[in-house]
């Protein structure tokens, strides 16, 4: 069992409401994934529900059972944390058995599930090493470890790829969806990447300023953005937005369209506009237009052949079924 | 960029830097040298460095006249006692303070630090009292005690700023991965602190082993420590020389001995932090 529930939960520093009361419910199972900019308090959500930081109001459920005032040690949950967090002074072997030799397991039993664990994650020939002699992808996989020996009942991760270089980043993405589609545990995942939100979450939680902008599948959130906030922050690159007269004409005080709704040509279309950068990145290529009628830049998803460059005059023309309207208040007009 | 540096200015320093280092010794080697020779030889004019009759007779009537090794036992009980009870209640208080500061933590330190700042003898009467009056004047449990009070500050001071240096991150993995506030400390916490922890405890046994003012005061006999012993040879009816140097190497000798092989602990420890 995985199932987290957050009610009315607030959390302040001193006079700073960090985390405005919210309400928020995990299934078990699920692959959750906080989302926001920084400072949103996605991170202190997390801490909460680890126990690592007091709420100041509400009540926090694990599986049924209040768990507000219980010790992060007793909450059965697992931590993986951004800076990795191992013990500097124990070999992997003994980070990866610390969590069983604090439930009191048997040296053998310890053993068998440090093996399991390091076989699953391929650490078998690093176990006798320190952290200090692994890479940083290593590290991070001593520190997934860690967490999964001890059986628990959520895995917690706190922006776990932020310190790994690109590359390594998409590597440890998969791993953790298969560990995920392995393992079947539920886990929180905070991010402020919201590529890693849409790649590997079933559930995606939008935060800003401390508060839900929207709960809801990666689809639901790409294709029914509850504000422009939700809208500008999931997609990338990120949604155009169109305020003024094109907008009044829809009914709307701004509309937003994605790059990839946006018909290119070089005759005719709705809105004429001259390149400004174009980016070939080879599958796609994106153009930067700047509007003739002079009400910004849209930037514009195209083949990855697609020929124009800079000062040529093209027309763009948006799909109306993917076409998003918004009030003056930000929120979504259906 | 790297300073320029000429021979001759390298050769100038380090001749400084000896002639500072010698300086600071002398006051040491001339006792163990004086402890070696006779009493007319100890107030010779002009004294002679290294050309005199040695002799090892004054080592033999110290320890006659006053036991050495009764003194000596208390000192490492008392330097000792009172080392390990004070990093038992400074590791936890540093440990909150490091990891769990409240907005008054700093005034904290900065009181307990104020009380470094009063002189000894301004509480030596309360003190001289309440210890009369529970039994404690003149036992090795006393010395334990007020030694520890008066150097607990220091071990807490030191030992925050070691822990300070300590990730918080990995305080708190330790509390998800199941472990108590007493494992935390001791399997995380005290094991990467170790060169801090050791650093302390060194400076702390030399502290405790060099105190005068609170031994002499509060021991006559049977708790008196290697200072005691000292003092016992500056008597009022006059000096010898040779005997207080005998005694006073008696008493630096382990000390000593113990400082030049943890030296590199020592410093490693004192500059610990200062570079990242």
């Amino acid at each position: 069992m995985g199932q987290i529930r957050l009610d009315a939960v607030s959390k302040s520093f001193g006079d700073v409401e960090v985390i405005r009361p919210l309400d928020l419910e995990i299934s078990d199972g699920e692959f959750v994934v906080f989302v926001g900019p920084s400072g949103c308090g996605k991170s202190t959500l997390l801490r909460l529900i680890a126990g690592l930081e007091d709420v100041t109001s509400g009540r926090i459920e694990i599986d049924g059972v209040d768990a507000t005032a219980v010790p992060p040690a007793k909450r059965r949950l697992a931590m993986v944390f951004q800076s990795y967090a191992l013990y500097p002074h124990m070999s992997v072997r003994k980070n990866i058995a610390f969590p069983l030799r604090m439930a009191g397991l048997g040296k053998d039993e310890q053993m068998r599930k440090v093996e399991e664990a390091a076989r699953v994650l391929n650490l078998t020939e690093y176990l006798d090493r320190r952290p200090r002699q692994l890479s940083g992808g290593q590290r991070q996989r001593v520190a997934i470890g860690r967490a999964i020996v001890r059986d628990p009942t959520a895995f917690l991760f706190d922006e776990p790829l932020s310190n790994l270089d690109a590359a390594l980043r998409v590597n440890m993405r998969l791993e953790i969806s298969e560990l995920h589609q392995s393992l079947e545990t539920t886990m929180v995942y905070v991010t402020h990447d919201q590529v890693e939100a849409m790649t590997m979450a079933e559930k995606i939680v939008v935060l800003q300023e401390g508060v839900i902008e929207q709960v809801g599948s990666p689809m639901e959130l790409y294709s029914a953005p509850r504000n422009r906030f939700v809208a500008g922050f999931i997609g990338s690159p990120t949604m155009n937005f169109v305020n003024g007269e094109e907008a009044a004409r829809r009914g709307a005080h701004s509309i937003g369209i994605r790059p990839e709704h946006l018909t290119i040509s070089t005759t005719d279309g709705a809105w004429q506009g001259t390149v400004g950068v174009a980016e070939h990145l080879g599958s796609d290529t994106f153009l930067y237009v700047h509007l003739s009628d002079g009400s910004g830049t849209l930037t514009v998803r195209a083949g990855g052949e697609y020929g124009a460059g800079h000062g040529d005059t093209v027309y763009l023309t948006p799909d109306p079924a993917k076409l998003h309207r918004f009030d003056a208040a930000g929120l979504r007009i259906e | 960029m790297a300073r320029n540096v000429t021979p001759a200015r390298k050769a100038t320093v380090t001749a400084v830097a000896w002639i500072i280092g010698l300086a600071i010794f002398f006051p040491i080697l001339w006792t163990i040298l004086t402890s070696f020779k006779t009493e007319a030889e100890a107030i010779a004019s002009p004294p002679s460095f290294v050309l005199f009759d040695w002799t090892l007779e004054n080592f033999a009537i110290v320890q006659e006249r006053s036991d050495y090794f009764r003194h000596f036992l208390n000192s490492v009980i008392i330097s000792l006692g009172s080392t390990a009870l004070g990093l038992i209640i400074a590791i936890p208080a540093a440990w909150s303070m490091a990891f769990v500061p409240t907005k008054r933590t700093k005034h904290v330190l900065m009181w307990m630090l104020s009380t470094k700042m009063l002189p000894p003898v301004g509480v030596l009467v309360p003190i001289y009292l309440i210890f009369r009056d529970v039994g404690l004047l003149d036992t090795q449990a006393g010395l334990v005690i007020v030694l520890t009070l008066i150097n607990l500050p220091i071990i807490v001071w030191m030992l925050y700023t070691y822990f300070r240096e300590i990730p918080v991150d990995i305080l708190e993995a330790a509390r998800m991965d199941g472990a108590t506030l007493r494992s935390e400390i001791i399997h995380v916490l005290m094991p990467m602190a170790v060169p801090g922890i050791a650093s302390t405890l060194l400076l702390n046994i030399i502290l405790a082993w060099n105190e005068a003012f609170w031994t002499l005061n509060l021991t006559a006999a049977k708790a008196a420590p290697l200072t005691a012993f000292i003092a016992a040879y500056s008597s009022p009816e006059g000096l010898f020389y040779a005997k207080l140097s005998a005694a006073s190497t008696l008493a630096i000798a382990p000390i000593l001995i113990m400082g030049w092989f943890s030296q590199r602990q020592l410093v490693r420890g004192l500059t610990f932090g200062a570079v990242k």
